[in-house]
């Protein structure tokens, strides 16, 4: 349900078998950090795929705000406002050697 | 989908038509010697459309989509098409059409068929197809 601080949050493909198939989820939050908090609460299991130990975005997770790349900013630290968008997104990653 | 156990001769089939086959070759003998990425968006598995991405990667081992374009793709443009991704790909410039440890590392869509182009043999460059999950690496047959 939408409200004063309701935040989209862009679910991917492979994340959605923690949201029920959803594709979007509204959480509340005034940080992504918190955000991204609130979605782990409503959909366990969620949180540990995006974050490591410490709370940051593991290396091969990458998260939009209203389409800019949070590692270009404050990281989880960033801010939101009611109506931003989150998008979360896993990378397609790999290399021919370790 | 079923998730129980299959006969191991039920080997997948995934449709690589003519053209996204030559479209990758391209794609991989243009951008050599980093590697190339893509995908292929779908329906139901079937390919539909080709979607060439930037590799942000440093160096030529190694690739990784620009996660501006997927962002864009995955909830933007492939919505809009009513299409969801069916196949990753990526080339090997000098070694074979076959996942790397990297590779299944960081095989974080087990929803799509990953598409490897070898350019080992210049002049017979190689695409094969496999499902990586949980770490296993199974080869589709593809199919034109």
């Amino acid at each position: 349900m939408q409200n004063d601080t309701g935040i989209t949050v862009l679910i991917p493909t492979p994340l959605r078998r923690f949201t029920g198939g959803d594709a979007k989820v509204i959480v509340a939050g005034s940080s992504v950090g918190e955000v991204l908090d609130a979605l782990d609460a409503t959909h366990p299991g969620i949180g540990e795929r995006l974050r490591d130990d410490s709370g940051q975005l593991r290396r091969f997770v990458n998260v939009f705000v209203n389409g800019q790349n949070i590692r270009d900013g404050e990281g989880v630290d960033t801010r939101l406002s009611a109506g931003d968008e989150v998008g979360i997104i896993p990378a397609m990653a790999g290399g021919t050697s370790v | 989908m079923k998730t129980g156990a299959s006969p191991a001769s039920a080997t997948e089939q995934f449709r690589l038509p003519s053209a996204m086959r030559a479209a990758i070759i391209d794609q991989a003998m243009r951008e050599a010697p980093r590697e190339c990425c893509g995908i292929i968006a779908g329906r139901d598995g079937v390919p539909m459309r080709l979607y060439e991405t930037r590799n942000v990667a440093a160096g030529n081992r190694f690739y990784e989509i620009d996660p501006a374009q997927l962002i864009d793709l995955e909830f933007r443009e492939l919505p809009e098409q009513e299409t969801e991704i069916v196949a990753i790909y990526h080339s090997h410039p000098e070694s074979p059409a076959y996942p790397s440890a990297t590779d299944v590392e960081l095989a974080f869509w087990p929803d799509a068929v990953f598409l490897i182009c070898s350019l080992a043999d210049r002049d017979r460059p190689e695409i094969h197809g496999f499902r990586i999950r949980d770490g296993a690496i199974d080869e589709v047959t593809l199919s034109p």
